[in-house]
C-alpha cells in the first residue's frame, strides 16, 4: 500500500509539498489531522462580445468608439460602450471618441491577480473626455507613479498586433 | 487647477428624486441567536459544510429552548463558487446541518453576500413565509494562493472591460481613494496650494495618514475581540509603511483572505418572545446598487438625507468615482423604515464593510455621519474611535459613534458569505450587553447601545445593504 503523504504543521509547507507531490496531511495547533490534495481547474471559454463587438473590432483598427442615445433630449455619450442608454433604456449608436483625454483618477498597482503579477508595476486609470458623460478605464504607460496626476492630459494609442481585448488601447501622457 | 471636470453635459441623476415613502417591512422581525468561527486564514480540518455547522450549534447553544424542527427553513450564503470549487455548496450546508426538507435558497451579492443573506432571512420572516429562519453562510478562501484569490474576487468586476486590464480590486479601492482624496483634500484643505502636482502629492500623503488612523483603530479595537483574525497593536507609521500594494493603499490598510462561518436565528415576535428575553429588533432594511463599472458611475446629484441640505452640496458631482451611491441608497432606505433622521444621533455604533480602509471614511460619508468631504475630518476629530482606548493619537471626539467595536473586516477578516453575518452576531452581542461573555472581556462592549447598524458592500459598491438593530422588547 502507498505510504501516508508528508506531514507537516505549518500551512505553508503543506502548501509547498502539494506543488511538489500533489498530496500532503497538515497537522493543525489541536493535533488534528487533514489530506490537502492539490486539484488543478482550467477553462477555455467560447465567449462572445456579443453587442459590444463593434468596440473591440474598432480598438484592432486603432480607434476609439463610445455609444451615444438616439433618444432627441437625452443624446448620453458613453465612453464605455453600451446598447442601451443607462438614462432612458433607448437604443444607442456608436460614435468616435476623441483620441484625448484627462485622468479622472488612477493608481499603481504593485501587485494584482495572479494573472498580472508578472506585469506589475502598472498604472491604471479613469479617463475623461470633453463632450462625453461617462468614463473609461485603461492602463496608462509610459509614465510612473511620481508623474501622475488626476487632470493629466493622456492620448490614446493602439496594439498593432491585436489581442481583441480592452488591452488593445492604452493612454500615455501627452507630450 | 484643473476644473472637476469638463466632460458630462448631463447625467443620469441630475433630477432630485421624489423622496419615497417609507415602508413598514411587514412583520417585526427578532434577531434571538447568532454564533461564528474564529475567522482564520485557514481551517483545513473544517469543510465548509462542518464550518457552518459549528457557527449553528454556537447559535442554537443560546436558545436553549429552540429545537432544530421549529425552524421553518434557511436561507444560506457564500461568495464564489471558485473558492468552494462545489457548485449548489448550500445544498450541502442544507442536508449537513439536517435541514431536509425544509426550504432554503442560496444568496450571492458579491461582498455583501453575508448582508444579503440577513437580508434574505428577515424576509422570510417578515412576509409570514416562516416563523423562524436560519441565515447562514460561510467562505473558503484558503483553498488558493492569495493571488488567484484575489484574481477570483477580481472576476466579479466585468470581465470584458475592467478584468483584462490587471482586474485586481485593490487597484479600484486606489482608483476611487485618489478621487475622493481629489475632491475633498486637494479642493479642501490645500485648495490654497498653487502647483497642482504639490497639492495633489500633499492631499494624498494627509489622506493617507487618515485612512491609516482607521486601520489603527479596527486592529487595536480587534485585540479583545477572540473571533477576530488580526488584531494588533498598529502605529500610523506602521500602516504607512506597510507594503505599498496599489498607490496609496498600503497593506495594512486593507482586509485579507479568511476562512470562516457564522449564523444567525430570526423570527416572528411571538416566537421571539417565547425564546428569550433579551432579543434584538430588525426595525429596518435597504439595500442600493450602482453600476458594475466604476467607469459609467453617473455625475449628478447627492440624495440626500433628512439632515442635509442640497445647498450643501451645490458644486459636487456625484457619485462620480469618489462615493458610494448604493451605500446612500441602503442608508437612505434603511433609516425611513427604521425612523431615524439623523443617523449620527439616532445610532449607538456601526459595524461597517471595511474592506479598505478608505472605504470606511467613503462609507462615514455616504450612511450619513458626516457630510460629504468630512469624512477623513470626522476620523481626526474621533467620533468613529472608542471611548477610553489609547490609540496612539488623540481622539478628542471618541465614543460619539464608535465604527467597528469588534475590528471589522481589517482585523476580524473577510470569508465573503460570512461577513455580513457575523457583522449582524457582534451586532446582536453589542445591544444585548453579552460582549463581556462571548469575547470573555469586558473592553468592546459599549454603555448600553440602544440601536446599532450593520453594512455589507459588494463590488466598487455596485450593491450594498444596511440593516437597523434595535434592543428588543
Amino acid at each position: 500500500m502507498r505510504a501516508r503523504p508528508p506531514t507537516y504543521s505549518k500551512f505553508r509547507d503543506a502548501q509547498a509539498e502539494l506543488e511538489k507531490n500533489g498530496a500532503a496531511i497538515f497537522r493543525d495547533a489541536e493535533g488534528v489531522e487533514s489530506l490537502i490534495i492539490r486539484y488543478p481547474y482550467s477553462i477555455n471559454y467560447i465567449h462572445s462580445y456579443a453587442e459590444d463587438s463593434p468596440f473591440f473590432l474598432a480598438l484592432a483598427e486603432g480607434k476609439l468608439k463610445g455609444s451615444r442615445c438616439t433618444k432627441k433630449g437625452c443624446a448620453f455619450v458613453f465612453a464605455t460602450p453600451r446598447s442601451h442608454c443607462m438614462v432612458c433604456g433607448s437604443p444607442t449608436e456608436w460614435v468616435d471618441l476623441p483620441n484625448e483625454g484627462r485622468v479622472h483618477s488612477w493608481t499603481t498597482c504593485h501587485f494584482g491577480s495572479e494573472a498580472f503579477l508578472k506585469e506589475t508595476p502598472y498604472n491604471l486609470a479613469m479617463v475623461e473626455f470633453d463632450g462625453v458623460g461617462s468614463l473609461l478605464l485603461v492602463r496608462l504607460k509610459d509614465a510612473v507613479e511620481k508623474d501622475l496626476f488626476v487632470g493629466m492630459p493622456v492620448v490614446a494609442r493602439y496594439d498593432p498586433k491585436p489581442k481583441y481585448s480592452i488591452t488593445d488601447v492604452w493612454f500615455v501622457p501627452k507630450k | 487647477m484643473p476644473a472637476r471636470t469638463k466632460s458630462t453635459a448631463k447625467t443620469p441623476s441630475d433630477d432630485a428624486a421624489p423622496r419615497p415613502k417609507a415602508r413598514t417591512g411587514g412583520r417585526k422581525v427578532y434577531m434571538v441567536a447568532g454564533g461564528v468561527t474564529k475567522f482564520a486564514k485557514a481551517h483545513p480540518s473544517m469543510d465548509f459544510r462542518l464550518m457552518v455547522k459549528r457557527a449553528y450549534d454556537a447559535a442554537m447553544q443560546e436558545v436553549p429552548n429552540l429545537t432544530p424542527d421549529r425552524i421553518d427553513g434557511t436561507r444560506i450564503s457564500y461568495f464564489s463558487d471558485h473558492f468552494s470549487r462545489q457548485l449548489k455548496a448550500a445544498s450541502m450546508v442544507q442536508d449537513y446541518l439536517g435541514m431536509n426538507p425544509k426550504g432554503s435558497v442560496r444568496i450571492e451579492w458579491g461582498g455583501a453576500t453575508g448582508g444579503e443573506c440577513f437580508q434574505a432571512g428577515y424576509e422570510a420572516v417578515a412576509s409570514g413565509r416562516m416563523d423562524v429562519c436560519l441565515a447562514a453562510g460561510y467562505e473558503t478562501m484558503s483553498r488558493v494562493a492569495t493571488w488567484k484569490g484575489n484574481e477570483f474576487i477580481a472576476l466579479a468586476s466585468d470581465t470584458n472591460f475592467d478584468f483584462p486590464l490587471g482586474g485586481f480590486y485593490t487597484g479600484y479601492y486606489a482608483l476611487m481613494v485618489v478621487r475622493h482624496i481629489y475632491e475633498y483634500l486637494r479642493l479642501g484643505k490645500f485648495a490654497h496650494v498653487k502647483d497642482e502636482r504639490e497639492a495633489q502629492r500633499l492631499a494624498i500623503a494627509e489622506g493617507s495618514r487618515i485612512m491609516s488612523m482607521v486601520s489603527v483603530k479596527n486592529h487595536l479595537n480587534a485585540l479583545h475581540n477572540p473571533y477576530a483574525q488580526y488584531p494588533k497593536r498598529l502605529t500610523v507609521d506602521q500602516v504607512l509603511r506597510s507594503e505599498m500594494i496599489s498607490y496609496p493603499v498600503t497593506r495594512e490598510q486593507i482586509c485579507t483572505m479568511s476562512d470562516g462561518a457564522a449564523a444567525v436565528i430570526l423570527c416572528d415576535e411571538s416566537t421571539a418572545r417565547e425564546l428569550t428575553d433579551n432579543p434584538v429588533r430588525v426595525i429596518g432594511v435597504g439595500c442600493g446598487t450602482d453600476t458594475m463599472r466604476l467607469a459609467d458611475r453617473p455625475f449628478g446629484k447627492v440624495p440626500l438625507m433628512a439632515h442635509e441640505k442640497a445647498a450643501d452640496y451645490e458644486h459636487l458631482r456625484y457619485p462620480g468615482v469618489h462615493s458610494f451611491r448604493a451605500g446612500r441608497a441602503a442608508g437612505l432606505e434603511a433609516y425611513r423604515m427604521a425612523g431615524i433622521e439623523n443617523p449620527n444621533r439616532d445610532l449607538d455604533f456601526i459595524e461597517l464593510h471595511d474592506a479598505y480602509a478608505s472605504s470606511e471614511i467613503q462609507t462615514y460619508e455616504d450612511l450619513g455621519l458626516c457630510r460629504y468631504g468630512e469624512g477623513y475630518s470626522f476620523v481626526e476629530r474621533g467620533d468613529p474611535f472608542l471611548k477610553g482606548v489609547d490609540y496612539g493619537f488623540p481622539t478628542p471626539q471618541a465614543g460619539a459613534i464608535p465604527v467597528n467595536p469588534s475590528g471589522g473586516l481589517i482585523a476580524c477578516g473577510h470569508p465573503v458569505g460570512a461577513t455580513g453575518l457575523m457583522q449582524g452576531v457582534f451586532a446582536f452581542w453589542q445591544l444585548q450587553g453579552t460582549i463581556p461573555t462571548h469575547f470573555r472581556d469586558p473592553a468592546l462592549q459599549l454603555d448600553h447601545p440602544k440601536r446599532g447598524a450593520i453594512h455589507s458592500h459588494a463590488g466598487t459598491g455596485s450593491s450594498v445593504t444596511v440593516s437597523i438593530l434595535e434592543r428588543g422588547f
